[in-house]
């Protein structure tokens, strides 16, 4: 049963996945970069895969149809051009209060659209590949969000995609506070393995007085995520560890599930 | 020697790991990703040389996680552990009967995940692993006992098609002829 080929077979095997396994972290990086490379040129495939089901809607879509889609995008076209307005009248209000009161000016964000190619293929971490690198000016633990709210970070960079580890994984840990009367703060953690749309709101003070509904936002500590970016809603709160702390869980602006493009932030 | 049989698995490996990655539909309606890899594996064990077997691991396993967060290599370990004990019994066990293939795609993919989240573990990582994990487990196994025959009949249907097809043996043999005639005596 056991012959010679069969043992050098079994040794080279375990042999290649120790090395892989021993190797410095920067080098596994650059590997894993490497290795995945070779999907480049299916990356094109799966976008006009993601596509196609949107092209052929589009194509059998009657006239009248597409003429109504467009008058109602004129109409929130012409709504955010006025939101627009305002908005930079507040900014340059706020921006010349700011400078009454001697505070750092705010820089605004710079956001760069991304498609999403990939997601993690492992059903125990929850990450997504997007298609824009370092040579787009991509780092690591940018953040990375949608129109709705907060998605996750950068986790790696390769020359052409990038790697992004979202909410509820236990690598993206993200110091929250929620919109309330006291300023609750705590840290989301990684939530159950099923429901993506749902995460935890932890080490919140015992006395902290949450509801649901209350509105969770970035709290800006940490240096990764700028503060003030919405996360998600409160759905339940519990007392936990004989009532000296409390938790919370949140459900995410954004859906997790469906991410087809999605905003990295530059500071 | 013929590469028609390890350069298709490894094709068809290359393709199963790009559609995991690329495929939200199993995760969005059963809430896990199938993997092909092990129901894969159990095919190349049972069809396929050691060379291919081992080729597969190590490919398949990098592959995987270079497009997971994984530590790179964690998931070539536990398809050897899954590959290799079939093919030291392949023999034994009868590889053409559905049956067969059924529960050793489901033994594989029950234990692939199940090892490569113990080495994670052990390697100090942090995957996401809850009481939902045993959905998706469930799911996985599955998944992998369903895609097994599809792959067996897959692959079989690849072979007839591209494949070299067996030479056919004549009846005529020379030293059997019966010469007739004066000229011949």
């Amino acid at each position: 049963m056991f012959k010679q080929k069969n043992y050098l077979a079994l040794g080279a095997v375990v042999f290649v996945a120790i090395v892989l396994l021993s190797l410095p972290t920067h080098a596994t990086v650059r590997l894993k970069l490497a290795v995945g490379s070779w999907f480049l040129p299916l990356f094109g495939l799966a976008g006009a895969a993601q596509q196609l089901p949107a092209d052929l809607a589009d194509s059998v879509l009657p006239r009248r149809e597409l003429l109504l889609q467009i008058d109602n995008l004129r109409r929130e076209n012409q709504q955010l051009k006025e939101q627009r307005i305002q908005t930079v009248a507040i900014a340059r209000e706020n921006d010349q209060l700011r400078n009454l009161l001697g505070w750092q000016r705010q820089a605004p964000w710079k956001l760069k659209l991304a498609n999403v190619v990939m997601r993690d293929p492992a059903n125990w971490w929850r990450t997504i590949q997007i298609d824009l690198g370092s040579r787009d000016g991509i780092q690591t633990n940018q953040p990375v969000l949608t129109a709705a709210g907060l998605v996750g970070r950068i986790s790696s960079v390769g020359y052409v995609s990038s790697q992004a580890v979202l909410i509820g994984d236990q690598n993206c840990r993200v110091s929250a506070l929620v919109e309330d009367a006291t300023h609750d703060m705590g840290v989301l953690t990684a939530s159950g393995p099923l429901d993506t749309s749902l995460v935890q709101l932890s080490y919140l003070a015992s006395s902290a007085s949450l509801k649901p509904g209350q509105t969770v936002l970035t709290s800006g500590l940490g240096g990764v995520f700028p503060k003030g970016i919405p996360i998600g809603k409160i759905v339940d709160v519990q007392a936990i560890e004989y009532g000296l702390a409390t938790e919370a869980r949140v459900k995410l602006n954004a859906d997790l599930g469906a991410l087809e493009q999605v905003w990295v932030l530059f500071k | 020697m013929n590469f028609f049989k390890p350069a298709l698995i490894l094709s068809f490996a290359f393709l199963a790991v790009f559609g995991e990655a690329t495929l939200a539909a199993p995760r969005s309606l059963l809430g896990a990703q199938i993997d092909l890899l092990p129901a894969l594996m159990v095919y190349a064990a049972l069809n396929a040389d050691l060379v291919t077997v081992s080729l597969l691991a190590m490919l398949g396993g990098l592959w995987f996680d270079s497009l997971s967060a994984n530590p790179l290599g964690v998931t070539v370990l536990p398809l050897m552990a899954a590959g290799f004990p079939i093919y030291l019994q392949r023999d034994l066990i009868l590889r053409g009967l559905p049956f067969a293939q059924c529960v050793l795609g489901a033994a594989a993919s029950a234990l692939v995940p199940l090892l490569t989240v113990l080495l994670l573990l052990n390697g100090g990582k942090q995957p996401l692993v809850g009481w939902g994990s045993l959905w998706q487990w469930l799911v996985m196994t599955a998944g992998g006992a369903a895609a097994a025959p599809v792959i067996f009949a897959l692959f079989e249907w690849c072979g007839r098609t591209f494949g070299y097809q067996p030479r056919t043996e004549t009846s005529f043999r020379a030293d059997r002829e019966i010469l007739r005639g004066r000229n011949n005596l």
